[in-house]
């Protein structure tokens, strides 16, 4: 009897023993809990001030865009140069020499500048393209003729850079690009108040230059434009189709299961391999140009296939099967059945998927190298087989450009791209929330 | 005709026939359209079915080969000096000729024979359009007239229309697989092409990637070495930088989210990391470029270390934050499927909700974790912009996370991109880099899918 009673206290004393064990480690426990939990928000807010950094370094490089420097000019419109004949002849009037008015019209305006060298400085300061704004000016308002007129001049980008602060001014009174009498001209022009940073329209309007201050997006945009549209054309019937078929008419087997197995490795493909694709099936085997939207909408439509086939599934898997049942029930075919219940329901959902598919189309860049789609190209496409850039492209091709001006460019054109896809996820976003049924 | 507007009128032509279509089957039902197999709009759609789809096939096939034919019939017509000429001369000829039509001026372009080539071209395809004009739009009349002859009340209209939708689904369904054929088929063409030059073994295994084949005898440098083992190392470098990023931040990210987490917080942080997914790549790019790049160089001289302004260590880097949100998804994905029972389980013996994490959760969803993780290496591996605009192009065979590297994709791209001269080793280079590519890649994401797919089944 006492070894029973002493086997139990010995029981109790073992079981106090466990309870302090664990009491003891808790404080350890309870540490560690609060560890991980940190790091677990840690690795949260890392990926936020990633997110904030990327945002803030592209705005801050690219918001100055949005500015143009430009000069104040009382250009002398003689008749004498321009338009010798008194005709106003269209073509007269395009060919004259408006480069020798801006100069004329600059050395007025520092009548001290007389030695070679410096009036060659102080034309440099002028943007090449001025001469073609001057020239606008003149084809649209031909009355002009004759009259002193100020006009606003696009500055070169070297003084555009300064304006904006992003030239150090050095020792010797000079900056990046420019030299010291320079600065001087351009800080007597900030006095008289002949210089200014106006709205940049350029910016948006333009198409690709080799002169920081005259190349715009226009074009690029354009050109995404156009791919997109064949993108769209494409990927959204085939896919919604191959999505019907997968979903509501495949019998289950080998065949179907092949598909799906390629469908989901499609979606994994570099998309560098979809480039490759085009440039040996669609341009050297078909024989379709090179550089245009058209094989670039191609390529970028089968690389969006899966992502439709994928949204368009979910979509009509969403749909219960008693809509499939009811109209079958009410003597509907198969096909009735999915064409006209199912697919109307499921509309919504595979709009999504598709928008969702275009944003990422939008941005993609390494399939349109490959096609082409990089050369450098100054006009606007006027449809699927003229050569053209991208937006993303374009951007690619502005980074690698060595000038201060064209990395704010750069980031601006970015500020572009994003907005476009904002504005595409929105579309999605709202499209689901204001249609989606919940059954 | 030009071909657009045939095709207009083509479309025309078969909503008259839909229209014809269905008056005649409620003539022939005689105002009882009950006696009709069909509901008339199916005979309306039957006869523009037949009315659309041979024209339709036709034009197609006639736009294909019409170029070749055309530029053939042209070249017999040419005096025999030039027909004889070798190939690659005469491809240049032809496209003067195309030039000469398009109004295009160049220096051959008062060649007399080459104008009568082009005035040739020009008649020849006007022929050849005239001709397409004619045969589309009279299958297109005779097919409708065939279909709408052919309507009887019995006949199964509907049943027809539907085979025709579903052969349509079909197609559409099997583009995938014959996406991933042109792939294959494209890539691996050149790339015997390619290994007809330069033998398998010295790709796999050279140490020496130097792709610019001497043109004079005298160049410096053109070695025309092409051991891709540099590149191999070089892609396995920034991966595996990106994957050191990528994977405890994306991993630890989803966990938080996924057990720790307020609603409100949540509902937050996930479109957060759903914008870091859906930036283009090109802007992690730039991004690499400008930002980080510098700040590691000036990083590195400021503690007395000499990086690369092209460090691998930038490229991997922002590489990693492209993919933090991809782990993340996935893996919250995973973490969702384990049953909430196994996570009772462990509370319920005492746990804590770290030790439930670490010790039940992951174990748990340890094989769907893989399976993310490498669907995120092979994303890693493909990757192009950021590495083309933030890694260099010197094929440096080292492991040194300082230096600059390249990778296969960066050598595609300056490859391929600019001029190329074709037939060139050099150009098939990147269709051998591209084969390596694909394969790895494919080999990846099929284990993964693999692997996630059966993870998913356990506990479903």
């Amino acid at each position: 009897m006492n070894s029973s009673v002493s086997g139990a206290q010995a029981e109790r004393a073992d079981r106090a023993r466990a309870i302090d064990t664990v009491r003891a480690g808790l404080a350890r426990r309870y540490a560690r809990e609060r560890r991980f939990r940190f790091l677990g928000l840690l690795a949260v807010v890392t990926s936020f001030v990633f997110v904030g950094l990327l945002f803030i370094s592209i705005i801050a490089t690219g918001y100055q865009a949005i500015w143009q420097t430009r000069i104040r000019l009382m250009v002398n419109l003689d008749p004498e140069v321009i338009d010798p004949e008194g005709k106003r002849d269209p073509a007269a009037l395009s060919a004259a020499d408006y480069g020798g008015l801006i100069k004329s019209a600059l050395f007025e305006m520092f009548p001290e500048v007389t030695a070679r060298t410096d009036k060659r400085a102080l034309t440099d300061l002028v943007s090449s393209g001025a001469a073609y704004e001057v020239r606008q000016r003149v084809i649209e308002d031909p009355k002009l003729i004759g009259t002193k007129e100020a006009v606003w001049v696009t500055a070169n980008d070297t003084v555009d850079m300064l304006m904006k602060g992003h030239a150090e001014r050095n020792a010797e009174g000079g900056a990046a690009g420019l030299q010291a009498k320079q600065v001087a001209w351009i800080d007597e022009m900030i006095r008289t108040g002949r210089i200014e940073k106006r709205f940049n329209s350029t910016f948006f309007t333009a198409g690709d230059s080799r002169e920081p201050e005259l190349s715009g997006i226009w074009s690029a945009t354009v050109g995404s434009f156009y791919t997109l549209l064949v993108t769209l054309l494409l990927a959204f019937p085939i896919g919604v189709a191959g999505a019907i078929y997968l979903e509501e008419f495949a019998p289950k087997g080998r065949w179907t299961d092949l598909i799906e197995v390629n469908i989901n490795n499609l979606a994994a493909v570099p998309s560098i391999i979809f480039g490759l694709l085009g440039l040996a099936v669609f341009i050297g085997f078909v024989g379709l140009p090179r550089s245009s939207p058209l094989v670039g909408g191609i390529v970028l439509g089968l690389m969006t296939l899966p992502v439709i086939i994928v949204a368009s599934r979910s979509a009509l898997k969403a749909v219960p099967p008693s809509i499939r049942d009811g109209a079958l029930g009410v003597g509907a075919s198969k096909v009735q059945a999915v064409f006209h219940h199912v697919v109307p329901l499921a509309l919504p959902g595979m709009l999504t998927g598709a928008i969702i598919g275009m944003a990422r189309a939008l941005g993609e860049t390494a399939p349109l190298l490959m096609i082409g789609m990089v050369a450098f190209i100054a006009d606007t496409p006027g449809g699927v087989m003229d050569p053209a850039t991208g937006l993303p492209v374009q951007i690619y091709l502005w980074a690698d450009s060595p000038e201060r001006a064209f990395m704010e460019r750069t980031s601006a054109a970015i500020m572009v791209l994003l907005v476009f896809m904002v504005l595409m996820n929105s579309v999605a976003i709202v499209l689901r929330k204001r249609f989606e049924r919940r059954w | 005709m030009q071909p657009v507007a045939l095709a207009v009128v083509l479309l025309v032509l078969a909503s008259v026939a839909y229209y014809l279509g269905r008056g005649r089957s409620l003539r022939v039902a005689n105002g009882s359209p009950r006696v009709l197999h069909s509901l008339p709009t199916y005979y309306g759609f039957y006869t523009a079915l037949w009315c659309g789809i041979p024209a339709l096939l036709l034009f197609a096939a006639w736009i294909f080969f019409e170029p070749t034919i055309v530029t053939k019939l042209v070249l017999a017509e040419l005096p025999r000096e030039m027909r004889e000429l070798p190939e690659a001369r005469l491809d240049l000829l032809v496209n003067d000729i195309r030039n000469v039509l398009q109004g295009t001026v160049t220096a051959r372009g008062a060649d007399p024979d080459v104008s009568a080539a082009a005035a040739r071209y020009r008649h020849l395809q006007g022929l050849s359009d005239a001709a397409l004009a004619v045969l589309v739009l009279s299958l297109a009349v005779g097919g409708g007239a065939y279909a709408l002859r052919g309507i009887r009340a019995d006949l199964r209209a509907r049943n027809r229309v539907e085979a025709v939708i579903r052969a349509f689904l079909i197609a559409s369904s099997t583009i995938a697989i014959f996406t991933t054929v042109g792939i294959v088929l494209s890539v691996l063409f050149e790339a015997i092409r390619f290994f007809q030059k330069v033998s398998v073994t010295e790709f796999l295994f050279g140490l020496h990637w130097s792709p610019q084949v001497a043109i004079r005898a005298d160049q410096v440098g053109g070695s025309g070495a092409f051991g891709a083992v540099p590149l191999f190392t070089g892609t396995l470098l920034i991966s595996g930088i990106a994957m050191a990023v990528a994977v405890p931040i994306g991993l630890m990210s989803a966990i938080y989210l996924s057990e720790y987490a307020s609603r409100g917080f949540r509902t937050v942080a996930k479109p957060v990391l759903e914008v870091l997914a859906g930036i283009p790549t090109v802007v992690y790019g730039f991004f690499a470029a400008l930002v980080v790049a510098p700040l590691i160089r000036d990083t590195g001289t400021a503690i007395g270390l000499d990086v690369s302004s092209e460090s691998a260590l930038a490229a991997g880097l922002v590489m990693g934050i492209m993919i933090i949100p991809f782990v993340s998804s996935l893996a919250d994905d995973v973490i969702n499927a384990v049953p909430q029972a196994l996570r009772d389980g462990s509370y319920g013996i005492g746990a804590t909700q770290s030790e439930t994490i670490r010790q039940v959760v992951i174990p748990a969803a340890l094989p769907g974790i893989v399976g993310g993780v490498l669907l995120a290496v092979s994303r890693a591996i493909g990757e192009t912009m950021i590495v083309v605009m933030a890694a260099g192009l010197a094929a440096n065979l080292t492991m040194n996370p300082l230096e600059a590297v390249t990778t296969v994709t960066v050598q595609i791209v300056t490859v391929l991109v600019g001029d190329q001269e074709f037939d060139s080793a050099k150009t098939l280079s990147a269709f051998a880099l591209g084969l390596v590519l694909f394969v790895l890649t494919l080999v990846l994401n099929i284990i993964a899918l693999h692997m996630v797919r059966k993870y998913r089944e356990q506990y479903e």
